[in-house]
C-alpha cells in the first residue's frame, strides 16, 4: 500500500468534515437528551444546518440549499410554530422521557451498522475524485426532467394528495 | 480606457469580501434610517425630524446607537436566558449570510452560488426560527403571539415571493445572479439595445408581487401585525431593549436594503450598464472599473427601491389578520401562479 501525500488529500475539506461531524453529533446527543422541546428542536436545528454544510463540502451545491429550504426554513419553523400553539413551556419538563427509552440505543445502533456496511461494501477504500466545480442547477434539472420525469411526477402527485388529505381530516365542517 | 489590473492575493480577497459584507449589510440600515425613517417621515408629517446631532441631524444615528449600547442588559426574570439572547443574533446572522449572493460588479461577489437565487430564498426563511423563539424566550403573552403572528405571516408570503421570482429564472435561463445581470444588459428590445433589457418591462407583475411579499417579509406597515404596538406592544420584540433591541433594529433595516438589492438584480439590471454603450460582449470582456461603479449603481438602485418601501409604510393603515392571509392566498399565489404559466409558454412560443 503505497502512503498518501498530502497534496492527494484535500485538508481543508477533510478537517472541516470532522469539525462539522463532532458538532452535528454533539447536537444530535443534545437532541434526544435535552429537558425542554424548544431546546431539543433548536438544537435539531443545528444537525440539519451541519447536513447542509457537509453537502457543501461534497460540492452537492443544490442539495445543501435544498437542504436548508426544506428542513430549516419549513420543517423547522413548523415544528417550532406547533410545539409554540400547544405547549410551550418555559424550562425543564420532567416528564419528557419515555419509559421504554432504552429500547431506542439498539434500535439505532442497528440503523447505523446498516448504513455503514452498505457503504463500506458498496465503496470500500476507493477514493472518489473531489469535483473541479459543483454540479450545475442546469444539469440536475436536466436528469429530473427527461429520465426521471415519471417518477418525478408521481411523487408529485403524491404529495399532493397527502396535502389534500391532511386538510379533508382536519377540517370539520 | 483605463482598466484596473491588479492581483490581489487569496487573502486579500478574502479580507475584502468580509470588509465588503460588512458594509453591504452596515451602510444600506444606517442610509434607510436616516433618509427614510429620520427624514422622509419627518417630511411627510410636516415636521423637520432630528437636527440636534451634527448638521442636519445626521449623527443622530450615532447617538442613538451610543444610547442603545450603554443601556442596563435586561432580561426577563422568567425568560429562557440563553434563547432570549441568542434569538437577535439568528435574525443578523440570516441577514448577512443572505447578502454574500449579492453580485455587486464583474468580479465584485462574495460567492457565486449556481443556484443563487434559490439560495437567497432559502436563507430568506432562516430569520423566521429567530423572531419564533424570540417570542417564546420571552416569557410574555403578547410576544408568543407577535412571534406565532410573525411566523404565519411570513409562512404565507415566502411563497408568493418565491413564486414571483420563476418569472424571472425562467426568462433568464438561469438561477445565477450574476448570468441574470448579464442577460438582462446584454439583452435588446426588438433589437435596440439602448437600455438593454431590464425584467421589470416582461415581468412587471413578478415585480410588483416580490415588492409586497418583501414588504411582509420585512414586517412593514400595512404588514405590521406581528409588531402591532397599539395591541401587542412591539410584537416578539416587547422585551428587548438596549443593545438586543439595535441588534434587531440594525437586522430590519438591513434586510431591508438586502431585499432591495436583491429585487434590483433581478428586476431592474443589477449593477450593470447596457454592455452595447461600451462594446463588451461577455461578462469577462466587461472593464475592471466596473468594480467600483457597479457597488454605486446597486447603491442607488436600492436606496430607490427602499424609498418605495418606506413610502408605502409611512402611507397605509395595517392590514387585519384575515385580510392579509387571504390576500396572501387568494391574491397573490393564483396571480403569481398565472405569471409562471404564461410567462413559461411564451418562453416556448417565442
Amino acid at each position: 500500500m503505497s502512503l498518501m501525500l498530502a497534496a492527494d488529500v484535500n485538508v481543508a475539506q477533510n478537517v472541516s468534515f470532522y469539525i462539522i461531524a463532532a458538532i452535528m453529533v454533539f447536537g444530535a446527543l443534545r437532541v434526544v437528551s435535552g429537558r425542554n422541546v424548544v431546546h431539543a428542536a433548536l438544537w435539531l436545528v443545528v444537525v440539519l444546518g451541519g447536513v447542509a454544510a457537509q453537502y457543501l463540502l461534497a460540492a452537492a451545491e443544490f442539495v445543501a440549499i435544498s437542504q436548508v429550504m426544506v428542513y430549516i426554513g419549513a420543517v423547522m419553523v413548523l415544528f417550532l410554530f406547533g410545539i409554540m400553539l400547544t405547549r410551550a413551556t418555559i424550562g425543564d419538563e420532567a416528564d419528557l422521557n419515555n419509559k421504554n427509552w432504552s429500547i431506542g440505543i439498539p434500535v439505532s445502533l442497528l440503523l447505523a451498522g446498516t448504513l455503514v456496511w452498505v457503504i463500506v461494501d458498496q465503496y470500500g477504500g476507493e477514493v472518489l475524485a473531489s469535483p473541479e466545480e459543483p454540479m450545475s442547477t442546469t444539469a440536475i434539472s436536466d436528469v429530473f426532467l427527461r429520465e426521471g420525469l415519471v417518477p418525478f411526477l408521481a411523487l408529485s402527485f403524491v404529495l399532493l394528495a397527502a396535502a389534500i388529505g391532511a386538510i379533508v381530516l382536519a377540517r370539520k365542517d | 480606457m483605463m482598466s484596473i489590473a491588479l492581483e490581489i492575493p487569496y487573502w486579500g480577497q478574502s479580507l475584502l469580501r468580509v470588509l465588503g459584507g460588512i458594509g453591504a449589510v452596515l451602510l444600506p440600515a444606517g442610509t434607510i434610517v436616516y433618509l427614510f425613517l429620520f427624514k422622509m417621515m419627518s417630511f411627510m408629517q410636516s415636521r423637520l425630524g432630528p437636527m440636534e446631532a451634527g448638521p442636519f441631524g445626521s449623527m443622530q444615528l450615532l447617538a442613538e446607537v451610543g444610547k442603545w449600547l450603554q443601556k442596563e442588559d435586561i432580561i426577563p426574570e422568567n425568560a429562557d436566558a440563553k434563547i432570549y439572547k441568542l434569538a437577535p443574533v439568528i435574525v443578523l446572522v440570516s441577514t448577512f449570510l443572505l447578502v454574500v449572493v449579492v453580485p455587486f460588479g464583474p468580479d465584485a461577489l462574495f460567492t457565486n452560488f449556481s443556484a443563487g437565487v434559490f439560495y437567497a430564498l432559502a436563507i430568506g426563511s432562516v430569520s423566521v426560527i429567530g423572531i419564533l423563539v424570540a417570542g417564546w424566550s420571552s416569557a410574555n403573552k403578547y410576544s408568543l403571539l407577535g412571534g406565532l403572528r410573525a411566523a404565519g405571516q411570513l409562512i404565507a408570503y415566502e411563497l408568493p415571493m418565491v413564486l414571483a421570482v420563476v418569472g424571472v429564472v425562467i426568462q433568464a435561463g438561469s438561477m445565477n445572479l450574476q448570468q441574470i445581470v448579464v442577460a438582462q444588459n446584454s439583452g435588446s428590445i426588438f433589437g435596440w439595445d439602448g437600455v438593454g433589457f431590464p425584467f421589470v418591462l416582461t415581468q412587471f407583475v413578478g415585480f410588483l408581487i416580490f415588492m409586497i411579499a418583501v414588504q411582509a417579509e420585512l414586517t412593514q406597515v400595512p404588514f405590521d401585525m406581528p409588531i402591532a404596538e397599539s395591541e401587542l406592544v412591539s410584537g416578539y420584540m416587547t422585551e428587548y431593549s438596549g443593545f438586543r433591541f439595535l441588534i434587531f433594529f440594525i437586522g430590519e433595516f438591513a434586510t431591508a436594503g438586502v431585499f432591495a438589492f436583491i429585487a434590483s438584480v433581478l428586476f431592474l439590471g443589477g449593477w450593470g450598464i447596457p454592455f452595447s454603450w461600451f462594446g463588451w460582449e461577455s461578462l469577462d470582456a466587461v472593464d475592471g472599473w466596473m468594480n467600483i461603479v457597479g457597488p454605486v449603481i446597486m447603491l442607488t438602485k436600492m436606496l430607490v427601491l427602499t424609498g418605495i418601501i418606506m413610502w408605502v409604510r409611512f402611507s397605509y393603515p395595517r392590514f387585519r389578520e384575515d385580510q392579509l392571509q387571504r390576500f396572501a392566498w387568494k391574491v397573490l399565489i393564483p396571480l403569481s401562479l398565472a405569471n409562471i404559466a404564461v410567462t413559461a409558454i411564451l418562453k416556448v412560443a417565442i
